[in-house]
């Protein structure tokens, strides 16, 4: 189960929404390694959810190395580009993951990597524009036990 | 082994079903239907990450690899490409072949014990030491340029003695688990093992990239792994045991083509 | 010294927009794990990766443990001007790893 939101759908919800507070949901949903995260970075700012597609495996043959791509919605102009994405790894030892500069010189928001995922959980990027707007995604994630571990052979 | 055969013959625990040798499957055709390689059992993400050069990660040991290869040592002798020219034409094909049986040696090597031959008899240098980085990035580099093409191993002549105790050995059960190579890789592919989907146990990757390792190792580190796996002791990197059943292996693999440097789960 | 393996245009329109995939040999050690005598393994990781064209920063990464080994890291790069591509990966220690890739640019069509 990947929970994105896409543009499509937040657009299709927009309407009716738009009058609801994101910020307060989306920190009350979250774990306190994430609510940690956001506070000490994002203090003021509302994170409005959407915008932000994360493709992830639902299932992770090996948390060692989980790919993830991620694109943000933007047309990548000098007056309205992505300036950041981050990713937050709630259940993982340390929930930072990796955080990417951007501009419109990159001419498309999206950046690819691969990350390491502790155990089963939901993983969240945030993204900020030119305009200082933030909005948030997640995608859940499972990461399945091998048969035999190999860690000191 | 005749302790253990013995330590089985006393064994009157019912749920032991046979702690005897399977027995060996016929030597003229492969034993399975169809054969499929490990690539086959890897999730999508897994396949795409062998596929694609600049993100599979095992392709960082064969630039190495191409470094060493080119680089003279300081006896004074030549760099492997001093002999063998450009790996690109001259060592095409060439992984595919092994082990294989090496007269001067009067025994069956594989590729990792050529390239130290190579080096001790041709560079007058220390052998390099089995999993060290070196190893892997020359064997990655020798074994990537025969990527996509056919295993082919001969098992005649010198090499059979060696071929008949690899097949013997995958078919010997062993551990405190008790199980043989072929009740994972023949009786049960493509069930599950936990998270693991059971492959045939083909050996065309190696060096492989292994994301449980978050490195590049060698086929005798996989084969230690399964030894652990079933509660065996491992033998050494090298051993005669594992070059053997590598040819088996190999012979196994007839056909299918090397992968190296191939990504594993 | 670190092997990077990077794939980018070497000839591109202006305009265009580039993919560009990098990936460096490091084992991005967490500092959680042990040896199998039990101690602690000490953290070894990259921190910081910048992508410059003709000396301006177009890309940077910050890294934590999270990052998986040998990282890999896609973005895009939209092409400007002829010039160089720098590629700048800095561990915990400012040790540097850099790799430069020239680039020429076509008028667009």
């Amino acid at each position: 189960m990947i929970r994105t939101i896409n543009r499509r759908n937040w657009l299709a919800g927009a309407g009716t929404l738009a009058t609801l507070t994101v910020q307060p949901r989306l920190l009350a949903a979250v774990s306190e390694p994430v609510q940690s995260v956001l506070k000490r970075d994002f203090p003021t700012a509302e994170i409005q959810p959407g915008r932000v597609n994360i493709e992830l495996p639902a299932l992770a043959e090996n948390g060692n190395s989980v790919r993830m791509k991620i694109s943000v919605d933007s047309p990548m102009t000098p007056t309205d580009y992505v300036s950041f994405i981050q990713i937050i790894a709630q259940a993982n030892p340390l929930p930072d993951v990796a955080r990417f500069d951007l501009s419109h010189a990159n001419g498309l928001a999206e950046v690819e990597t691969r990350i390491r995922v502790s155990a089963e959980q939901d993983i969240v990027v945030v993204a900020g524009l030119s305009d200082g707007s933030l909005w948030s995604g997640s995608a859940h994630i499972v990461v399945t036990v091998a048969a035999c571990l190999d860690a000191l052979y | 082994m005749i302790f253990c055969a013995l330590l089985a013959g006393c064994d009157k625990n019912p749920t032991v079903i046979d702690d005897s040798p399977s027995a060996p499957a016929p030597v003229a055709t492969a034993p399975l239907p169809e054969m499929l390689s490990g690539y086959h059992f890897q999730s999508a993400d897994t396949q795409a990450l062998q596929d694609d050069q600049f993100a599979n990660p095992g392709m960082l040991w064969v630039d190495r690899g191409e470094e060493l290869w080119t680089t003279a040592p300081q006896t004074g002798k030549p760099a492997c490409a001093g002999c063998h020219n450009d790996a690109a034409t001259d060592m095409a094909g060439v992984a595919a072949h092994f082990p294989k049986y090496n007269k001067s040696l009067d025994t069956v090597v594989n590729l990792e014990g050529q390239i130290n031959h190579c080096r001790v008899e041709h560079q007058q240098s220390s052998p390099l030491v089995y999993e060290s980085d070196d190893l892997l990035a020359l064997s990655a580099y020798v074994g990537y340029q025969s990527n996509g093409l056919p295993i082919e191993v001969a098992i005649d002549g010198p090499a059979a003695p060696a071929f008949a105790a690899g097949q013997a050995y995958f078919y010997t059960r062993r551990g405190q688990l008790n199980l043989a190579c072929n009740h994972c890789h023949e009786d049960n592919v493509g069930r599950m093992l936990r998270g693991d989907k059971l492959s045939q146990g083909q050996a065309g990757g190696y060096p492989a990239y292994r994301l449980e390792w978050q490195s590049i190792g060698s086929l005798h580190r996989r084969l230690r792994f399964c030894n652990v796996g079933v509660r065996a002791e491992p033998f050494a990197f090298g051993a005669t045991q594992y070059i053997e059943l590598e040819l088996y292996l190999k012979w196994r693999a007839q056909g299918l083509p090397v992968e190296t440097p191939a990504v594993r789960r | 010294m670190l092997k990077a393996r990077i794939s980018v245009p070497a000839r591109a329109r202006q305009g265009e927009i580039m993919a560009v995939k990098t990936l460096i040999s490091h084992p991005m050690e967490t500092g959680f794990r042990r040896n199998s005598l039990g101690q602690a393994i000490p953290r070894d990781i990259l921190t910081r990766f910048e992508c410059r064209y003709n000396e301006k920063p177009v890309f940077t990464a910050t890294l934590h443990p999270a990052v998986a080994a040998n990282p890999f890291i896609a973005f895009h790069v939209r092409a400007q001007d002829s010039g160089k591509l720098e590629f700048i990966w800095t561990d915990q220690d400012d040790q540097v790893t850099r790799v430069t890739r020239e680039l020429t640019v076509d008028p667009a069509a």
